[in-house]
């Protein structure tokens, strides 16, 4: 009984389905199946109803009038539907006992009709040179509901175009059919309320105060959930049209967070990062660093080949030469004499190579390089590293403690062969000096940097935004899945296969040829990853450790879930 | 921005008025500063915010919604001629006109964005306003306060002669 309570009976074009108590109209229909078009409102923010492109026709049972028998029920015991003329807005209401919905007839497609006329008397049209054309709502739905001509024959109202409203964003007023979006996510997630329109009425603006900028760490995602392209971000603005993107899920490393994110690609090049929805992590949003933190992919000092020290100058080696290299070299080595520095940024995968480099040679020391900063009140972590979690799980708890005594070894000349991956050593406690007494530096990079020109054999490696595959860790025990969405740079290649051939050159092929295998052979070591593949990770990622920290953006959002402000 | 003491006190008497949410006060705290001051400045705008403890753009909103507020300084007497459909209709276009003629005051500048225009003497400034609720009876005006109905635009200077 209680069960039946907590479920409503809605038919939705003629079809009868159930629903749980307190579903707004609009999410009822989506979950049956039926998209209804939609403008102002998002279920991560408030509902002001604003925009009416939502309306749909509505009925609800009879009410008998005094005397009058009551409506019989079918033989379902489904109560007729008394339609009502007057069109309803689907997003913030919510569905009620009996009610009827009507996705498709001619009074729901007359008001889309009417909604896109009044939308387009003022709209510039200017498709062509817009950013937000081909993934833009007020197209899609022109397409769909638009007439496909206009009858407005008068002057259409001027208004401020390409406006700096802050240093990430620029506006195209003309364009904006003011659904409040922004505005609202300005003042319910990030706490900023500079947005607003003046003038309302037919030149309705909208706008920051004077004086005053969109500058907060998460002003990137009102350009996101605006529908159309009025506001643009000028790092993307006019660099790639959309539908040329390949997207690809991944996730963003550029703190312990894990923002859920797509990577918009073209030919090996990555254009832009959007956030994906994951409410488990980053609920709809991300911040603006973490988006933007990826131009040094193409960096001027991106190392794209392998490079071997000879006469105190380095030279451009092939793969398979600087492999052969390191390993003759380190195989010179008794293994208490060489360390480890891994990186929080490497994946489970990578991690786990080294600690196999690490049992193939008797090596005991290995340490990661921590990074931390200051963590805000909405996702932005504290620990810098994307994978602090998977390192102390794969490599065990003292990779945090090791660095220094690591750095004191080297100074003593008690450790005299260094492995460097992916860490600038002159950033963490090594000095010139002393990394000069090394008899053997080894190291992979990313760009170059002076860690690299000390180094007697040198990596190029790929960059774990968009350019690799592996699992790792975030900060709140989450186990997430990064994807490929470019290929490296020349001979550039992902730590797990330089490890991976230099562990062979040392010790014979050991079986592992691809990501997959190192998965496995993890989840056949480390117990918390049994029975686990990459396969089964998904998109969401999976709960693997216990979550150390809350998030404090999504338990602003799950209260307000509570309270029914928004729908989650 | 230097609100006098009694204004302040008045001010703060009318949040008073709204216990549940200071922002409700918003528009009498707006007259009132406009009534002592003749218009809002953005520095007004910004007093009232931190009063209400909103932002800025929140109080903008409303100043630049409501016809009534004003963002420039008006005359002495402020004109204000109803366009809506009925005084439209009666001449109030005309009655416009006229007015500004005999007040000396240039409507060339005004936009929607800056709807008054002021006499060089600074003693009328003037305009249009919607509907003043008297359409049986246009064309009708507000000069300050004083309602005047069927104004014949010929007569536009004897209406200004009573504001000498
Ligand atoms: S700028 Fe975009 S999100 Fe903001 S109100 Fe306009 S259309 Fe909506
Ligand atoms: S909060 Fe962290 S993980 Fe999320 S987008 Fe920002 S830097 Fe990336
Ligand atoms: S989506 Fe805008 S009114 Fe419903």
């Amino acid at each position: 009984m209680s069960e039946a309570n907590d479920k409503v009976n809605v038919q939705i074009d003629g079809e009868w389905h159930q629903f749980p108590k307190g579903t707004r109209m609009i999410e009822a229909c989506r979950l049956a199946g039926k998209e209804i078009p939609h403008y102002c409102y998002h279920p991560k923010l408030s509902s002001p109803g604003n925009c009416r492109m939502c309306l749909v026709e509505m009925g609800m049972p009879p009410r008998p009038r005094p005397g009058e028998d009551p409506p019989k029920p079918d033989k379902d015991g489904h109560l007729p539907i008394q339609w009502i003329p007057r069109p309803a807005i689907s997003c913030a209401n919510t569905i009620a006992e009996g009610m009827g919905i009507r996705t498709d007839s001619q009074l729901t497609n007359e008001c889309r009709h009417g909604v896109m006329e009044f939308l387009l008397i003022n709209h510039p049209l200017d498709c062509p040179i817009c950013d937000q054309a081909g993934e833009c709502r007020l197209q899609e739905f022109s397409v769909e509901f638009g007439t496909g001509g206009s009858r407005f024959r008068e002057k259409k109202v001027k208004k401020p175009k390409n406006v700096d409203i802050g240093p990430r964003i620029r506006l195209d007023d003309e364009r904006c059919i003011m659904c409040s979006r922004c505005i609202r996510f300005c003042q319910e997630v990030a706490d900023d309320d500079v947005l607003g329109f003046t003038d309302r009425g037919s030149h309705t603006v909208l706008g920051v105060h004077p004086g005053k900028e969109l500058s907060n760490n998460y002003g990137l995602n009102t350009v996101d959930i605006c529908p159309v392209g009025a506001l643009t971000s000028n790092d993307f603005r006019f660099q790639m049209r959309v539908w040329f993107l390949k997207e690809t899920n991944s996730i963003c490393t550029s703190c312990g967070r894990g923002c859920n994110i797509i990577a918009g690609a073209r030919e090996d090049k990555l254009y832009r990062l959007t956030p994906r929805d994951n409410n488990e992590v980053n609920s709809s949003w991300m911040c603006d660093y973490g988006r933007l933190n990826f131009h040094f992919l193409t960096s001027e000092a991106r190392l794209t080949d392998p490079m071997i020290l000879e006469h105190r100058a380095h030279r451009i080696a092939r793969w398979s030469e600087a492999v052969g290299r390191a390993a003759e070299k380190l195989k010179e080595f008794d293994a208490s004499k060489i360390a480890i520095i891994a990186s929080g940024r490497m994946t489970n995968e990578e991690l786990f190579m080294a600690r196999r480099l690490g049992e193939t040679l008797g090596i005991e020391k290995i340490a990661i390089v921590p990074r931390s900063g200051e963590a805000d009140d909405y996702l932005v972590s504290a620990d810098k590293n994307p994978n602090t979690r998977g390192a102390r799980l794969i490599l065990g708890k003292k990779v945090d403690k090791q660095l220094k005594e690591i750095a004191a070894g080297v100074k003593k000349g008690t450790i005299t062969a260094l492995i460097a991956l992916d860490e600038n050593l002159l950033k963490c406690g090594f000095e010139e000096d002393t990394l000069k007494k090394l008899d053997l530096l080894i190291s992979s990079h990313i760009l170059a940097n002076p860690t690299a020109s000390l180094s007697h054999v040198v990596f190029p490696s790929t960059a774990t935004v968009a350019e690799k595959r592996g699992t790792m860790i975030n900060r709140t025990g989450r186990l997430q899945r990064l994807n490929q969405a470019i290929d490296p740079p020349g001979q550039a290649m992902d730590l797990w296969e330089i490890l991976r051939d230099l562990a062979q050159a040392l010790g014979g092929s050991n079986g592992v040829y691809l990501l997959e295998d190192v998965f496995k052979l993890m989840a056949g070591t480390i117990k918390e990853f049994e029975g686990l593949s990459l396969g089964k990770i998904g998109d969401q990622g999976l709960p693997l450790l216990k979550p150390k920290e809350s998030i404090p953006l999504l338990e602003r959002e799950r209260e307000r879930i509570e309270k029914g402000i928004i729908v989650g | 921005m230097n609100v006098p003491k009694e204004i302040e006190a008045e001010i703060d008497e009318r949040i008073t008025h709204y216990p549940v949410s200071k922002r409700s006060a918003a528009l009498p705290v707006l007259h009132s500063l406009q009534e002592h001051f003749g218009y809002v400045t953005e520095e007004a705008v910004e007093w009232v915010a931190a009063k209400l403890d909103l932002e800025p753009i929140n109080i903008l909103e409303l100043v630049t919604f409501y016809p009534g507020f004003r963002q420039s300084a008006p005359g002495k007497y402020h004109i204000r001629v109803c366009r809506t459909l009925s005084c439209a209709m009666e001449g109030s276009y005309e009655l416009m006109e006229k007015l500004c003629q005999e007040a000396k005051i240039d409507r060339s500048e005004v936009s929607h964005h800056h709807p008054i225009a002021v006499s060089e003497d600074g003693k009328f400034s003037i305009e249009f306003a919607e509907c003043l609720a008297s359409c049986g009876t246009g064309p009708v005006c507000l000069v300050n306060d004083d309602f005047h109905e069927a104004v014949e635009p010929a007569k536009a200077d004897k209406l200004l002669k009573q504001y000498d």
